[in-house]
């Protein structure tokens, strides 16, 4: 009996009846076009070595996916960016000389690891290419807090010798390359390890143009403010967090420096220092591993902007937001358990039956 | 097992194997049941911690095995599990003492995880499950093959973490002095990422063969 029921004259169906025409490849290739100006600037401050790096984090995450979905016997997700994004991601918040083999390693962890295993896009509970880079600080602590400084001279013709590292060997030292490019007043130490190593608070004017040391993508606060406004305008991402998290690190930064002035660099330093705004607007906004009730989101970045500073000003290492989101990112399905609105027309201490 | 009105017969060799393999294979206390996480874990940062811990725990296997088989109808059920855990202590006693004459630094490598092999599930598990209820040979041979399963399980598991984290095995270099080691591998979580790619591997292998039949009775139908 299998004839096929006829197609009526009025379609009945249950709402909604009303679709935006956003796909989730639309939204992903907006937030690639948003890192672009991110990247460009990478590679106008470290030369080829950064574009190589971001060229490596995006094929390997590219190809881990399309590897995956086949092994999987699913249609391949490359189409949708999503791979894209973590590689860029990924490969900006390295050092910019950091060897291409180990970002390729870190694409795979990033993506096979904390991506493909829960079941692809939709399903990561993490934000992937933290991950991977969680991965890499602790498989490669050295070669992770490597950093070389910004505007060396024949950054355009030359690599840093790091990134060229042959597969499974060790980076060579970079102290005699560092002194025979390094220009005046540009210092291979990022302004968080001088802060906590030498108690220099480097002035907010630099940081928010990023003309400094530091992970490729992570240096220049204003641009990344800028590009994330994009989204944010065009309403490709919930504003609240990373509104939550800058804030929160802005207030418990700010506790911190009241309390012992001498001993903590003011707010301002910490709000645009190290990888705090790229995080903020590029990571914690993870559609997937955040919160999506409005107060959880609340919860979720002050939370992440709290733990931060504390690793930060508390902790061993200089900087602290990857494990601040990793955390964030664990705790926000209890987030949004706890903070499940009122069900429209329930009385407000009833609690809503399952 | 064979029983005529109470008595046994000994067991046929093809049992005898079955009982051996079933725990070196099929049954591998690691691979399959995931028994035995607390020393699998812990003391698989290179192969020779891996293989010292396995072959005690071997040694221990079989002896209480072999010992609580011989016991087993003189027991009342009531005190059996105390009585298990006693001569089970009794022999990684032995033990302890037996790696600490034979090498100092495995001995501090291992530290109190010879002591915990008295709770080791495994070794209580074949205990109750098996020696328990089967006859001397037999548990014997079982407590052989499901030690020597343990130790092949943690050797898979350190030579990974060893080659990956130190870029030598069994405390030889096997690459030029070059090597980047990966330090995460030394760590706890390089335990777990590495059990979770054997356990992968492993259960994926054992699928093989029922995929194809599904897909010979696919076809077939």
């Amino acid at each position: 009996m299998n004839v096929p029921a006829p197609t009526p004259e009025i379609q009945l169906r249950t709402s909604p009846h009303f679709h935006t025409s956003r796909s989730v490849s639309m939204i992903m290739r907006n937030v690639v076009y948003a890192l672009l100006p991110i990247c460009a600037f990478s590679v106008w401050l470290f030369g080829i070595s950064a574009l190589a790096s971001l060229a490596a984090g995006a094929a390997s995450c590219v190809l881990t996916e399309y590897v995956a979905c086949r092994m999987a016997g699913r249609p391949a997700s490359v189409g949708d960016f999503s791979a894209v994004i973590t590689g860029l991601l990924l490969a900006l918040t390295l050092p910019p000389g950091f060897p291409l083999w180990m970002t390729a390693v870190g694409g795979v962890i990033a993506v096979g690891l904390g991506k493909m295993l829960f079941g692809g896009l939709g399903f990561n509970v993490f934000n992937p290419a933290l991950v991977g880079r969680a991965f890499l600080q602790a498989a490669f602590p050295i070669a992770i807090t490597t950093y070389t400084p910004a505007m060396a001279v024949n950054r355009f013709v030359e690599f840093i010798p790091a990134t060229l590292t042959l597969p499974f060997t060790r980076p060579p030292e970079l102290a005699e390359w560092i002194q025979r490019v390094r220009v005046d007043a540009f210092s291979s130490a990022t302004p968080l390890m001088m802060q906590k190593f030498d108690h220099v608070t480097t002035e907010v004017l630099p940081l928010f143009l990023g003309k400094v040391a530091g992970s490729a993508g992570e240096t220049s606060a204003g641009l990344i403010l800028l590009c994330g406004a994009y989204l944010i305008v065009r309403k490709f991402m919930d504003w609240r967090i990373p509104a939550a998290m800058l804030s929160s690190a802005f207030l418990v930064g700010a506790a911190f420096h009241l309390a012992a002035p001498a001993q903590y660099p003011n707010p301002l330093f910490v709000l645009f220092s190290g990888g705090l705004m790229l995080g903020a607007m590029f990571m914690a906004t993870d559609m997937v591993a955040s919160p999506v009730t409005p107060l959880g989101v609340w919860i979720y970045g002050a939370l992440m902007g709290l733990i931060t500073v504390v690793i930060r000003f508390l902790g061993g290492l200089p900087e602290g937001v990857m494990y601040a989101i990793l955390l964030g990112n664990a705790v926000s399905p209890m987030i949004d358990n706890l903070t499940q609105p009122r069900i429209y027309g329930a009385r407000k201490k009833e609690k809503a039956k399952a | 097992m064979a029983h005529v009105h109470g008595q046994e017969l000994p067991a046929s060799t093809a049992e005898n194997m079955e009982a051996f393999f079933n725990g070196l294979w099929n049954q591998n206390p690691v691979f399959v049941q995931v028994l035995g996480m607390c020393p699998t874990l812990a003391v698989t940062n290179s192969v020779r911690n891996a293989l010292a811990m396995g072959l005690a725990t071997t040694f221990v296997l079989v002896c209480s095995n072999t010992l609580i088989s011989m016991v087993r109808k003189l027991v009342p059920k009531q005190v059996r599990i105390a009585t298990y855990i006693l001569i089970i202590a009794t022999f990684v006693t032995i033990v302890d003492y037996l790696i600490k004459a034979i090498s100092i630094p495995v001995y501090k490598a291992l530290g109190a995880f010879i002591a915990l092999i008295v709770v080791n599930c495994i070794i209580l598990g074949r205990a109750e499950a098996y020696a328990s209820k089967n006859p001397v040979g037999k548990s014997m041979l079982d407590g052989l093959g499901m030690g020597l399963g343990f130790a092949f399980a943690l050797t898979c598991l350190g030579g990974v973490r060893e080659i990956l984290g130190a870029g030598s095995f069994l405390g030889i270099h096997l690459f030029g002095a070059n090597f980047q080691p990966w330090v995460l591998f030394l760590l706890p979580p390089g335990g777990f990422l590495t059990l979770a790619a054997w356990l992968l591997i492993f259960s994926s292998w054992k699928a093989r063969p029922r995929k194809k039949a599904e897909a010979l009775e696919e076809i077939a139908a």
